[in-house]
């Protein structure tokens, strides 16, 4: 049987998928990976469906061992990584042999990390998806003792790797104006473009939570508003003035106003900011967004692209003299990139 | 009422996720019923860009990839259909379910009752003969998979939630507020009082059913006593908790 066996595992380890759309009208959101992107990543190291489920580790992985051979990938929060006791790269994907073990320890950066395997976890679907949804029973958190079945796998690369995306220390995110934006004041809406914010040590896959120095942003005209449509990516003013992101496990309708919505393509950077991690919004208009979206959108279809070769040995590239070989190297005196 | 009339049907963006259509600024039944009138209308057109759809106490909300599909185009579709009739007015649907569903009121099962009546001004026996006789409609389901939200009540109905939580009140329990029922899916810590207790689940993730209810869906409470609820209990591996369910034509 195709299976990884989990010796020890972190208090927040367990099996996602895209989620499970459909069920809006039944009061059940989608669910699903917290961090979308890094599903794609380990599709792409893998050359696989991104609708294979995966395991999303939230700040700690475990120890794991292959029943049989296994391709694995490592996405997300990059956290320590050994194979039989040897260090493997994170954001690549890896041979190991059966009966190898795999200790994955804390982040690094980020939060979420997420372990793939060739084939993805076979476990039972429930409503058409692996998903787990703990805030509402679906699934259960991965435990010690437990065997993940792993599907069939047709692929055969390993040795893989993508360029670090830099989303895991916070910074700069995009929102939409949404259905509530024109209740609030512009002056409310104002200073929180220009409030650096910093995301609280309370965050979880329903919501994340945001610190500043200052006053809150409740709305001083704010209505009782009747209970309406949630989005992930939604930032609603609780009653003292706090914002929170809305994340993959959040409610399908809440009464708290809605200042904006993050881009989906920046949800992951929410996700991922570690606590403490500084994060500022900027409005930009729904046709700049749906731009900035479809184009994020059509470099996750093309990611496969990018998929390169973990380690280059000289011999094997025939074109070494086109590779241009100081490429990456610092200069003392430019200033360095901003990732944000 | 005047304001009800009064109210233009919204049409809204909701992040880059969907479109929103809403049909008052309170919960009103009359603007319930257009949501739910409005959403099936819309959802028998099939369109192509419309990926689910779903209805709040007030609103018709449709999933649609606004990086995909532009707003305004929709927006106008949206539009179109809206012109068509006066939703405020709509018919509902056909082919909903009336429910009929035993609980009981009052007892150590639902301990409420009689505050929730008097709340209401009412005596305990005329709070029970209207929770047993209103048919409610799902007016949403939220917060919890598959919880419905069951209106509207008469007016002396408007109870406020009480100032301090319930820690713990069953799945199964009829708590009352704001002219509603809320039929609990699981174990809730609430401020709504606790009028009833039924074995009804609202969500059976493992059965062949596992979200009875839909908006729209009518719901009829009957009156049984706290034994026959246990009997029920003992045998309700489905979580139908002897529920009856027909065809609304």
């Amino acid at each position: 049987m195709r299976a990884l066996v989990v010796h020890q595992v972190g208090p927040g380890v367990a099996v996602q998928d895209m989620g499970r759309p459909g069920f809006l009208a039944k009061g059940l959101t989608r669910g699903g990976a917290a961090d979308l992107r890094a599903v794609y990543e380990g599709a792409a190291l893998l050359r696989q469906s991104a609708d294979l489920a995966v395991l999303e580790m939230v700040g700690t992985g475990g120890t794991f061992e292959a029943k049989e051979p296994l391709r694995i990938a490592l996405t997300g929060a990059a956290m320590t990584v050994a194979v039989d006791g040897e260090t493997v790269a994170w954001n690549a994907s890896h041979m190991m042999p059966a009966g190898a073990k795999l200790v994955i320890g804390p982040s690094r950066d980020g939060t979420y990390g997420y372990l793939h395997v060739g084939g993805g976890f076979d476990t039972d679907a429930v409503l058409g998806a692996r998903a787990t949804h703990q805030s509402v029973g679906l699934g259960d958190l991965v435990s010690a003792g437990m065997i993940l079945p792993v599907g069939p796998d047709k692929g055969r690369d390993v040795g893989m790797t993508l360029a670090r995306d830099p989303r895991f220390s916070g910074g700069d995110l995009r929102i939409v104006p949404s259905m509530q934006t024109e209740d609030f004041e512009p002056t409310i809406r104002d200073r929180f473009e220009e409030t650096a914010f910093r995301r609280d040590p309370r965050a979880n896959r329903q919501g994340v939570r945001l610190d500043s120095d200052g006053d809150g942003f409740s709305n001083p005209k704010q209505l009782s508003i009747v209970s309406e449509v949630i989005v992930p990516g939604d930032i609603q003013i609780t009653g003292d003035g706090t914002p929170f992101v809305l994340m993959a496990e959040c409610q399908t309708t809440g009464g708290y106003p809605r200042i904006g919505t993050v881009l989906p393509c920046d949800l992951p950077r929410v996700a991922q900011a570690p606590a403490g991690a500084p994060l500022r919004f900027t409005f930009v208009s729904l046709a700049e967004g749906a731009a900035i979206q479809a184009r994020a959108d059509a470099d996750l279809r093309r990611m496969g692209q990018s998929v390169t070769p973990l380690v280059r040995d000289p011999h094997d590239i025939k074109d070494l003299l086109s590779y241009q070989l100081v490429g990456g190297v610092v200069s003392a005196t430019d200033t360095p990139l901003d990732e944000g | 009422m005047s304001e009800q009339q009064k109210f233009e049907p919204k049409i809204r963006s909701v992040g880059l996720n969907g479109v929103l259509v809403t049909f008052g600024e309170k919960a009103t039944d009359a603007a319930n019923r257009a949501a739910i009138a409005f959403r099936t209308a819309v959802d028998t057109q099939h369109w192509a860009e419309v990926e689910e759809s779903s209805s709040t106490l007030v609103s018709a909300f449709f999933r649609v990839d606004l990086a995909a599909h532009r707003f305004d185009k929709i927006h106008d579709r949206m539009q179109g259909v809206l012109a068509e009739q006066d939703w405020a007015n709509a018919r509902l649907p056909s082919g909903r379910t009336l429910w009929t569903i035993p609980a009981v009121f009052g007892s150590d099962r639902a301990p409420q009752l009689a505050e929730a009546a008097e709340a209401a001004g009412l005596s305990q026996a005329a709070a029970l003969q209207e929770l047993t006789t209103a048919r409610l409609r799902v007016l949403t389901l939220g917060f919890a998979p598959g919880q419905p939200y069951l209106g509207t009540l008469g007016e002396h109905w408007d109870i406020p939630r009480q100032v301090g939580l319930s820690p713990n009140v069953p799945a199964g329990a009829l708590v009352a507020a704001v002219r509603q029922i809320c039929l609990f899916a699981k174990d809730t810590p609430t401020g709504w009082r606790h009028v009833g207790q039924s074995a009804f689940h609202c969500f059976r993730p493992k059965g062949g059913t596992p979200f009875p209810l839909s908006p729209g869906d009518e719901v009829q409470f009957t009156d049984i006593s706290a034994k026959e609820l246990a009997r029920i209990e003992a045998h309700n591996d489905e979580g139908a908790g002897a529920a009856i369910r027909e065809v609304l034509e």
